[in-house]
Order: C-alpha cells, then sequence, then structure tokens
C-alpha cells in the first residue's frame, strides 16, 4: 500500500481582519480574516516550517523510518524567493533531507501545487511535496481580501516495490484524474506586482467540464461513486467555477469540506495541501476523500484514510493554528509587510548581503541549526566551533541539532535603532533545554508579551534580503499553547 | 611565565588631543596632523625626533600610510592596529612595550576616528563577508549594552525605576563634567528630567544614556622613564598595561548573568597586580572609564573594585564618583560628553590623567583628590558588549617608586 505517511500544514500567525482594508481605503475588505505570512516569512520559509511538521510526524514515534529516507523533494509556489535559482535546495537543508535526495522547484503556477502532490504521489521512492504560497495583489483587490498564506507538506511512501519503506500509510492514494486546457484564466507577467483575472463567468464555463472529467476519473480509479465520497475538497482560486464544482452529482452534500475562506483565506498553491491537512486531522478510519484542484485544467486526487491515521495526526492541527492566530495586524503594517508601503529606514548602514563561500561552510548551521557537542564533556557550542570553550577539547565535536529543542528567553531587549523589515527589532538571549545559548531575534512576539523566562521554539525564517540576496536563519518565537507554560 | 607589567619603565612626556566634535571641515588627516603636533609640541621635540608610531584606528584607514602620509613620516616604522573600542588604549599599550624592550628611545601612540562622515547614527563597522547566522550583525551597541539594566536590577533587587534614576544619574554626572571641558563634545550641562524622559533607543536606555558620535584625535609621546625628564618636569609614568580579549563564550555557554564583564574584572585584576595596587578606591586620584552607555558605567563601578558587588548603585546615587566625590569617574565628561570616536577615545581618556595628575587641568574641575595627594589615574577601555568582549586597563601616576 503507498499513500500519505505523514503530512504537515502551517499557518502564519497573523490575520489581517478584512475590515480593516475598507477603514483604510474607504471600500473593499469585507468579512472576516485572512492570513498573512510576517514580514520575516518567504514561500520558502513557510514551506519549510510545514515540512517540519510532517518529519515531526514521521520521526515521532520511535524506531520508524525517519528524515534519512526521503529521496524527492517537489517544491510548489507561485512566488518563488528566487527564479534561476533552486529554492526548495533551502527547504532541503532546513529539513536535514540526506543529501543523496533530489529537491526540485514546481514554481509559477498555482497549478504546479497539485502537480507536485501527484508526482510526489507517484513517486516509487519515499517522496515529499511542500505547497507554499502568498497571496496578495494590489491594494483593494479582491486578490488581497480573499488570498491567504500558509503551506501544506505531504510524505508519501509505504511499503512500496523495493519493500524497504515500512512506514505505515495515512491515507492511501486510491484514484487520481486530471485534465488539461489552455485558456486565459488567470495572469501574471514575472515582476509584475498583482495578477489579472479574466472575467470569472468565462472561468466557470471553461472549468465545468474540465473539473466533471477529472473527478469522474479519478473515482472510476478507485472505484467509488459519488455517493462514497465522505470529504469532497474542490481548492482553487476561480470562485464561480469552485462553487460550480462543489455542487457535483452524487455527492453528499454533508460531505463538502469548508474552505477555510471566513478565517484564513485562499492559500493559491498551497490551498489543496492545507484544506487536505485540515481533512486528515479529523478524519476517521477508513473514509473517502475526493480532492479536486481547478486551475488551469482540473487535477482530482482520491484517497482512503486507513486505522494507522488517528495515531499519526501533525502535531499542531490546522484548526488550533487557526485559533492561535492574532488579528491585531494593522492594515498599514500588512501593506508594508508586502511591498506595498515603503517605510523610512533608520540612519544604518544596509545590512551586509550574504557570502557564499561561507553560506556553504555553516550550510548545516545556518539552515539546518545544527550547533556541535563536545563528546569529551556534553558541551553545547554554539554556533559550532572546533574548540570546546568548556574542556577545550579540540576537534571532538558531533553534530547537534538544535531546531527541534525548546528554549527559555534568559535575557532580551528591543532595539529601536537597528535596521528591520518591522521596527523595532525583538532580541532575546536564549537557553536552549539541555544546555547551550544562542542571542537571536524573535519574531511572531509583541513589546509586551516578551518577558525572562518566556518558553520558545526555534523558527526558519528569512532574516532580510541585502543585493538581493535572501538571508536565511533561525529565529525564536514563543510557544503558544498548550505546551507554552512558563517555567 | 606570567605577566609582569613594565611598571614605570617608560613615561608619558607629552600629549596632544583634540576637540572631540562634529568636525565636519575636518579630515581624519586633519585631526592627525593636529594631535601629532600638539603631542610633539607638548614633549617640546619635532616629529622627527620620534623613533616609531603606533596608529589605533578601527576605520578611518588602513596600514601605517594613514598616518605617514599626513605627516610626510621620511621612512620611519608606523603600525596601525585596531582592537575593537579599546583600539586607542591599545596603540598606546604598544608603543610602550616598543620603548620599553629597548627598540626604540620615543614613540607616538595616536589614535583617530572620522565617524561623522558615515552619516548612520550610532557606530557602524565594515564586517567581514559572512554567512550571516550569527545574531552579530543584526543588533545594535545600544541594544546590547542595555541587557546590563535588566540583569543587574533584578539581580541585586533593585527597583527597574530606581536604576533608571542610577543611569540618569551616571549621564548627569558625565554632562556636567563635560560643561567644564572645552574639548568635549556636548558641553552643556543636562536636567536630569531630559536625560530621563529621552526617547527610547533600546531596552530603558534612552538617547542619553547612549554616547555621542563625534570625530576625535589623542596622541602620546612615550621615552624610557630614566629619560623623561629631559622632557619634561612632570612625566606621567607607566604603571601597569593590561589588555584581555574574553572567550567570548557569554552567549554561547549558560553561565554568563549580564551583571558584569569578567574581560574587566581579569584585566583590573592584572593591572592592579602590575602597579601593586590594593585599594583602587582610596588609592586612586581619577577614574576614565568606557561610559559608552550608561549601564556600562555601572558595572564597571563594580566589575574594577570601586564597589562591592550590588553596591555600585548606592555609590552613584551618593555621589562618590562625581567630580568632588571621593573617586571622581570621568572627570573629563567620559564617552558621554565626548562621543567615542573609537580610535581616538583611550588616548583621549589618558590625556585628562595627563592633565589631572600634573595640576594642568583647568581650575573648574580640578581634582580635591590630586590636591590631597593621591598621584594614580587609571583608564579603561573595552571593545565588544556583554558577553564578548575585550577590555584594557592602565594605571598611570607622577610619582616613580624606587
Amino acid at each position: 500500500m503507498r499513500g500519505v505517511t505523514s503530512y504537515g500544514a502551517y499557518i502564519p500567525y497573523y490575520r489581517l481582519e478584512r475590515g480593516r482594508i475598507a477603514g483604510v481605503l474607504g471600500s473593499g475588505g469585507g468579512r472576516g480574516t485572512r492570513s498573512v505570512a510576517a514580514y520575516d516569512e518567504d514561500t520558502t520559509s513557510l514551506a519549510v516550517a510545514a515540512g517540519r511538521a510532517a518529519l515531526t510526524g514521521l520521526t515521532g514515534t520511535g524506531g520508524q523510518p525517519g528524515r534519512e529516507t526521503i529521496r524527492q523533494l517537489f517544491f510548489a509556489t507561485t512566488v518563488p524567493a528566487y527564479a534561476d535559482k533552486t529554492n526548495a535546495t533551502a527547504v532541503h537543508a532546513a529539513l536535514r533531507l540526506p543529501a543523496g535526495a533530489l529537491a526540485v522547484d514546481m514554481a509559477g503556477a498555482v497549478r504546479s501545487g497539485v502537480g507536485a502532490l501527484v508526482t510526489a504521489a507517484q513517486s516509487p521512492v519515499p517522496a515529499m511535496a511542500v505547497l507554499t504560497d502568498i497571496r496578495t495583489g494590489l491594494p483593494g483587490s479582491a486578490d488581497e481580501r480573499d488570498g491567504g498564506d500558509g503551506a501544506a507538506a505531504f510524505i508519501f511512501g509505504g511499503d512500496g516495490e523495493d519493500g524497504e519503506d515500512r512506514t505505515p500509510v495515512l491515507a492511501e492514494i486510491i484514484g487520481q484524474g486530471s485534465a488539461t486546457a489552455e485558456f486565459l484564466d488567470r495572469w501574471r507577467a514575472p515582476g509584475a506586482p498583482a495578477s489579472r483575472v479574466w472575467e470569472e463567468r468565462f472561468g466557470a464555463q471553461a472549468y465545468g467540464p474540465l473539473a466533471e472529467a477529472a473527478m469522474a476519473d479519478a473515482l472510476k480509479g478507485a472505484g467509488l461513486t459519488p455517493g462514497q465520497v465522505d470529504h469532497l475538497i474542490v481548492a482553487g482560486l476561480p470562485a464561480r467555477a469552485v462553487s460550480r464544482a462543489v455542487r457535483a452529482p452524487g455527492v453528499p452534500a454533508g460531505a463538502v469540506v469548508d474552505n477555510l475562506a471566513a478565517s484564513i483565506g485562499n492559500a493559491g498553491a498551497a490551498q489543496p495541501g492545507i484544506l487536505l491537512a485540515d481533512v486528515l486531522d479529523r478524519a476517521g478510519p477508513d473514509e473517502t476523500i475526493l480532492l479536486v484542484v481547478l486551475a488551469d485544467g482540473a487535477a482530482a486526487l482520491a484517497l482512503r484514510t486507513t486505522a494507522a491515521l488517528a495515531a499519526h495526526r501533525q502535531p499542531r492541527q490546522v484548526a488550533a493554528q487557526i485559533a492561535a492566530g492574532n488579528g491585531a495586524l494593522e492594515y498599514a503594517t500588512f501593506l508594508s509587510w508586502r511591498g506595498f508601503l515603503d517605510r523610512e529606514p533608520p540612519r544604518r548602514p544596509d545590512p551586509d548581503p550574504v557570502a557564499a563561500p561561507p553560506a556553504q561552510r555553516r550550510a548545516d548551521w545556518k539552515f539546518g541549526l545544527v550547533a556541535a557537542k563536545c563528546t569529551r564533556c556534553g558541551t553545547r557550542s554554539l554556533p559550532p566551533g572546533r574548540v570546546c570553550e568548556q574542556c577545550h577539547a579540540v576537534d571532538e565535536m558531533a553534530p547537534e541539532p538544535l531546531a527541534g529543542v525548546p528554549a527559555t528567553v534568559r535575557t532580551y531587549t528591543v532595539d529601536r535603532l537597528a535596521y528591520t523589515p518591522s521596527p523595532p527589532m525583538l532580541m532575546a538571549v536564549l537557553d536552549f533545554d539541555g544546555g547551550g545559548r544562542m542571542r537571536c531575534q524573535l519574531t511572531d512576539a509583541a513589546e509586551d508579551e516578551v518577558r525572562v523566562g518566556l518558553r520558545v521554539e526555534m523558527t526558519f525564517r528569512r532574516l532580510v534580503t541585502a543585493a538581493g540576496v535572501h538571508n536565511y536563519f533561525w529565529k525564536a518565537r514563543p510557544v503558544r499553547g498548550e505546551d507554552g507554560t512558563d517555567e | 611565565m606570567g605577566s609582569h607589567g613594565i611598571r614605570d619603565r617608560v613615561a608619558i612626556v607629552g600629549m596632544g588631543c583634540t576637540a572631540f566634535g562634529e568636525h565636519w571641515d575636518k579630515s581624519a588627516d586633519d585631526l592627525l596632523v593636529e594631535s601629532a603636533t600638539a603631542a610633539s609640541a607638548s614633549a617640546g621635540i619635532g616629529l622627527d625626533g620620534i623613533d616609531a608610531f603606533w596608529l589605533g584606528t578601527m576605520g578611518s584607514g588602513v596600514s601605517g600610510l594613514t598616518l605617514s602620509k599626513p605627516l610626510r613620516l621620511p621612512y620611519k616604522p608606523v603600525t596601525r592596529l585596531e582592537n575593537m573600542c579599546a583600539t586607542g588604549s591599545e596603540s598606546l599599550r604598544n608603543a610602550c612595550y616598543a620603548v620599553a624592550s629597548g627598540a626604540y628611545d620615543c614613540a607616538m601612540a595616536i589614535g583617530v576616528e572620522k565617524l561623522k562622515d558615515s552619516g548612520f547614527s550610532g557606530l557602524a563597522g565594515s564586517n567581514a563577508p559572512s554567512a550571516g547566522d550569527d545574531g552579530k550583525a543584526d543588533t545594535t551597541a545600544p541594544a546590547n549594552f542595555s541587557l546590563l539594566a535588566p540583569a543587574y536590577a533584578q539581580k541585586y533587587g533593585v527597583d527597574p525605576a530606581e536604576l533608571k534614576d542610577v543611569l540618569t544619574r551616571i549621564a548627569w554626572k558625565n554632562h556636567q563634567n563635560g560643561a567644564r571641558n572645552p574639548r568635549a563634545q556636548f558641553r552643556k550641562e543636562v536636567p536630569k528630567e531630559t536625560i530621563k524622559k529621552s526617547p527610547l533607543v533600546a531596552g530603558m536606555l534612552g538617547i542619553f544614556d547612549c554616547s555621542g558620535v563625534s570625530d576625535g584625535s589623542a596622541a602620546a609621546i612615550v621615552v624610557r622613564a630614566e629619560e623623561a625628564h629631559r622632557y619634561t618636569d612632570r612625566p606621567l609614568y607607566v604603571k601597569a598595561l593590561s589588555m584581555v580579549a574574553g572567550p567570548a563564550d557569554g552567549l554561547s555557554g549558560s553561565s554568563y548573568d549580564f551583571t558584569t564583564f569578567p574581560e574587566v574584572v581579569a584585566s583590573a585584576r592584572d593591572a592592579y597586580q602590575q602597579a601593586g595596587i590594593t585599594s583602587p578606591r582610596t588609592e586612586l586620584a581619577l577614574a576614565e572609564v568606557h561610559d559608552c552607555f550608561t549601564p556600562t558605567e555601572l558595572v564597571l563601578m563594580e566589575d574594577l573594585g570601586f564597589s562591592e558587588r550590588g553596591q555600585g548603585w548606592k555609590d552613584v546615587l551618593s555621589g562618590s564618583f562625581d567630580l568632588g566625590g571621593d573617586l571622581p569617574v570621568n572627570p573629563d565628561g567620559g564617552l558621554k560628553a565626548f562621543g567615542h570616536p573609537i580610535g581616538a577615545s583611550g588616548l583621549r581618556m589618558m590625556f585628562e590623567a595627563w592633565l589631572q595628575l600634573r595640576g594642568a587641568a583647568p581650575e573648574e574641575r580640578r581634582l580635591r583628590t590630586v590636591g590631597e595627594g593621591r598621584s594614580l589615574a587609571l583608564t579603561h577601555n573595552l571593545g565588544g558588549g556583554p558577553g564578548e568582549c575585550v577590555s584594557f586597563v592602565s594605571v598611570v601616576g607622577t610619582e616613580r617608586s624606587a
């Protein structure tokens, strides 16, 4: 049996209340909220967050095959942080996937998301698909209002042909279908700040038969009738076509899955992944899921959950992440984060761009947050050094991954002078559980909630972009929820 | 093996110091010419009587040519060096060792920094190409030093509001002193309320808790002690020179608590041992310390042994370190009133010792301690920040021990 062996979704912490848009522009906006990637997040960092969640599920139950088994990584987004350069490589490095794994981008279109999903699902080797997107449009636009930011990652495997991968399958792939057609629904020239769309009614008529064909193929392959679908997910940006597709004949009305538009918006290429993760968060065993994606054609994937799902759901479920969102974000802040509102920088030097050779030499630390641990005395060294600060042993270090190790704020300050895309900068000195200290920035946190003793977790972020080079590194953010108790 | 120092083997026989400030009309070359000629004139010699030069500058030039070119020095040894914010002191230390070794008869230590050409707020160093993954380039100096204040308040049970008063008093005191110094960048007294209510820069530090950004240069002429009286009747004998670099584990290990600079403690211990000082608070006539930010000066009072641990804040409030206190600290106004042109600051501190111990300070900031017969001064310079820094301590005096 092959299928989903682990999954994880990531919804950024911030929400924009749509009413705030009208509050500033005088019109537009609407009800509910949309998710917003912070100023230090991009599609690569969102992908890392989702990928880490998926790997937690894969490695969290002792004795199971872990990250080292993954052989392929497909990264899909509409807004890659780099062109020409592969973005999946940063995700690969941050997730500490094996060097022998193939990591590639499927970048540029909403359809890339389902493309990565299907490709990974069909892979003969354990493969991860990570779908990630940041959606917006010009101020006051429907894309700005209806969009959402987020990511989802899925690991596909199971006891395949080589018989080596014994990871329990959580949802088996039982059918799929696709239909492709060339028509002008939505487009954006590279570098343009916003997309354009043709009339929705045009899209609705173009998508109709494509959706029907893809759904029919998937159901046929799965040996299912529409009435046997327990969860119908229809994802896609063409709203009118989507609402028509959810009324597919024979599918029980109760099977239609909420598209989360009211709380997080539509995360484009990542939307099918987030919605699928949400269903996997709550589906029972032996239930059928039909996932349909409308984007430049249609694609459909039929899955059946297994008894293993209940014990292997992602650690932070989509509903919990939605509930934990922070809706205090001002619209002006949102605009400045998305580059539509330039703020006066401090009178400080421009940040230095990352230099390639040191970044390569320190890739394990920079991307993977792998420190060193002295094999003689057990002291951690951050960043990894060759001489132990405690016992001074030379070259007796072993790698010590810290990304998943919680930490406590030892002391902190608010830096109102430092250069940051979203001042002021919160800087903290962290003590990791089990030893080791690090000075780094705090993110997803307000000035007044930081305190000595605050429990934090590490998060992979884009610190700054200088000379066209994105500086990815780790920050800390407050642990929220049930495990965020103070010491 | 051991640190022995060169107590009383060399002496400072001439010094020069420019006014510190926003010298829009002067280049680093101009400032160097000014302080070098003032120092050599003060020693009663020409530049051609100086055998070797140590130039301290962080970013106003590289190589010995930075000095030899503006002064047109003919084929002399000139070393350009840098040791973060202790750069000026490091140039003096090296010049002293060169003379003590017998390699040269007469050496000049000179420091300069031209900061106001950058247009930046605060200091801005140039970094080696990096992976951008050590948090160092992210934050500013005030943020790094601001970590001292809450840690100190917590450890010693000082109410944060009271600590703010302590920090305010340090800034107020240094501006009081600077108002009596024609070379200072800021020559006005500043009311405590203005200091206390100044806009926040980092943590609890307001703009008046931070030293300014200025240009300046200072220089010293060093000769063997036994020849000092050929140049001046009142030489300053070098009693101790200590420089340490920490292992920089305060931000990677977990024992450092941000209420002290272990590097300062180590360099002070070494310097006091070299100079034979056992009670710095009562033996020193004055101390010039690195008050880059107000909490730094507070912590230094304890690290340098002027106050007991946890008691420094009380000594600050009681006025012990005021101009008329029992140990005046930064009687010239400190970094607070002078700004911090990096390469020059350590020598500017020494210039105050030069004036005060020799009775040459202006009447309005002359020290009672000197009048009462104390003959030793301390200068302290540090570079880096809490958790990882370099620290320099010197002791100089007007009496040469037998």
